[in-house]
């Protein structure tokens, strides 16, 4: 699998920061169409109070289920509600679950691939056989076993066990990945150096490996935050994830939404819309990455 | 050959028994419990008496390595115990909504094996060409849409343009196999274009990665018709990768109903997992976890099996 094999990245990265967008643009227009897409949702998300025309919460039962029009873009739900200011804070929902949790499980991945690398012997085959349970776990039971064990911790408005219940499953499969790159770079003579130097074990997995697999774990960072937004989303759906009243896309179809198939087709169609397009875009921009920080696959 | 078969089948005994022991200690760690659910799960106002009560009869105020040790041997006699919720045996829960997910499944890797061996060859074939493109942005549409609202929107389209929507109860499909099909073939759609898009985009890379070996040049070299050069050499050896992916998919997918049979309202598997997660019923979690993690680890060999037999490389290292 080409995402097995990532190679080192490349100086560009290095470079100015204009100019590796310009060149990632250039190489990777899909990608930088995605990466506009990101943009606009990141903004929707952090300044949701001035873009969304309604309050999400606001129940209105004087326009109950409204179709679309100029005074509701998207129509609003059975009780009312604003559909696309729904949506736009709903991004804000998305982006923070879907951030974070791919952040702790690709760190978490990617310090045990390398720490597995590193020591090999006894400490790799624990590590692996480890992950190759989780790993035995389909993706969102994982999840939902998570969720059974831990129930709700809410902090600051979000649930922490909901994070850590997608998180999980993410761990394994970057620690899989990143492992399989820092292999290659343990024989590095420059590993020997700091070794023979004296340095300590973190400091050489953190100074001096961990900069060596950015590439691959920038790659499968941005992949599973995809993977986490659409967990994130499946699971609100079954009610067992961002529970009502925080607008989230996965919610927004939940429950009876389905009964409003005929009457209020607009309730289903623009939740969906909304998470397929922000999965769609990470997805695209971690795979113009890949292609991008690996020269292998240049055309 | 033989002793590579068995030393494979007994590796799967340590994963599984690391599954078990994770499953079991993690949903014990947060106090929490099936008898909370039933009996305040509507605020009612129960005694802690009658809450211990009820934990003696089940079982829970036993300690946890006794729990364990009771699960342990019970499942080496296959006996998985009783689901705490309605109280039958989780072997019997289970088998009467098997059959029904795994048609939903093996349609779904019927309809994506078809779909994604043309799709992945031509788009490796057509590289960088527009058709490479669509091809792509169809795939990463696959990895992006839902099947939830992949499936609310197939039935939205039956609904608005044939007025119809498939029949909740199940009828199996040696009863009447036109009513089996026309129910469960959409749940199979839905789940399918993502499983589809996964397969399609492996055989694509894979595929792109075995036309730069050094035995196809040769193979061109020596006069051999292309369509030879791409069925015989290239995407023979190509597919191997994409058994993995299939058979991985497949193991998931019998996980990844777990929404789709909600929307479809299908008494399956899926369905009875989301059910016993919210009861949090303990023994029927552990037993689908069990059963699940069965499942992928029994693929998984089959799946280095074939790779065995195909590729001798694997088998004498």
């Amino acid at each position: 699998m080409a995402m097995l094999a990532p190679t080192l990245p490349e100086p560009a990265l290095s470079a100015r920061p204009s100019s590796v967008v310009l060149e990632f643009s250039r190489q990777q227009p899909l990608g930088a169409a995605s990466l506009v897409i990101i943009v606009v949702m990141m903004f929707a998300g952090i300044f949701s109070d001035l873009v969304a025309p309604y309050d999400p919460l606001q129940i209105d039962f004087a326009a109950i289920l409204a179709a679309p029009s100029g005074d509701h873009w998207f129509g609003t739900d059975a009780y009312g509600r604003d559909i696309l200011s729904r949506i736009i804070y709903g991004s804000r929902t998305a982006l923070v679950i879907g951030f974070t949790s791919s952040f702790v499980g690709s760190v978490l991945g990617a310090i045990l691939g390398i720490a597995s690398a590193y020591f090999g012997g006894k400490i790799d085959d624990w590590i692996q056989r480890f992950m190759d349970i989780l790993l035995a776990f389909p993706i969102i039971v994982l999840a939902l076993v998570v969720v059974a064990a831990l129930k709700a911790a809410i902090l600051f408005g979000i649930d922490i066990n909901l994070i850590v219940a997608i998180a999980i499953p993410i761990v394994p499969r970057v620690c899989r990945v990143v492992r399989a790159a820092a292999l290659t770079i343990r024989v590095m003579p420059y590993v020997d150096a700091a070794r023979a130097a004296g340095y300590s074990d973190s400091r050489i997995i953190f100074r001096h490996m961990a900069p060596n697999v950015v590439a691959p774990f920038l790659i499968m960072f941005t992949a599973f935050i995809a993977q986490a937004i659409l967990l994130e989303a499946s699971l609100s759906f079954l009610g067992l994830g961002v529970t009502e009243p925080t607008p989230a896309w996965g919610l927004m179809l939940s429950g009876n939404a389905a009964d409003f198939y005929r009457e209020a087709p607009w309730m289903i169609l623009f939740p969906g819309a909304a998470i397929s397009l922000a999965v769609f875009a990470f997805n695209l921009f971690g795979d113009s990455l890949r292609d991008y920080l690996d020269p292998r696959f240049k055309t | 050959m033989l002793r590579y078969t068995i030393n494979r089948t007994l590796m799967m005994i340590p994963t599984l028994l690391g599954v078990a022991v994770l499953v079991f200690f993690m949903l014990r760690v947060v106090p929490g419990d099936v008898v909370e659910v039933k009996l305040r799960g509507d605020g009612g106002n129960v005694s802690q008496e009658t809450i211990e009560m009820e934990r003696q009869r089940l079982g829970l105020d036993k300690p946890l390595k006794n729990q364990f040790a009771d699960w342990m041997v019970g499942m080496v006699k296959l006996d998985f115990g009783k689901s705490m919720w309605t109280e039958r045996p989780v072997t019997e829960e289970i088998a009467i909504r098997l059959e029904l997910s795994l048609q939903v499944a093996i349609m779904a890797t019927i309809f994506a094996v078809l779909l994604a061996i043309p799709l992945g060859t031509t788009a490796a074939l057509m590289r960088g060409t527009m058709v490479d493109y669509i091809v792509r942005v169809l795939t990463i549409g696959g990895l992006s849409i839902p099947s939830f609202w992949f499936g609310m929107l197939i039935m939205m389209f039956l609904l608005g343009l044939f007025n119809w929507l498939p029949p909740i109860t199940f009828t199996p499909i040696y009863v009447d196999p036109v009513a089996n099909l026309t129910q469960l073939i959409w749940p199979a759609l839905a789940v399918g274009y993502r499983y589809c898009a996964v397969v399609a985009r492996m055989i694509r890379s894979s595929l792109l990665e075995v036309l730069n070996e050094d035995y196809i040049r040769t193979a061109r070299a020596k006069g051999v018709f292309e369509k030879l050069v791409i069925s015989r050499h290239a995407l023979r050896n190509a597919l191997l990768p994409a058994i993995t992916v299939i058979g991985v998919e497949f193991a998931f997918l019998i996980g990844g109903l777990v929404v789709t049979e909600q929307v479809f309202n299908l008494n399956g598997i899926g369905k009875l997992f989301v059910q016993s997660v919210s009861h949090n019923d303990f023994t029927l979690i552990q037993g689908m976890v069990m059963l699940l993690a069965a499942i992928y680890v029994v693929v998984n060999l089959v799946v280095d099996l074939l790779y065995a037999v195909f590729d001798p490389r694997i088998r004498y290292s």
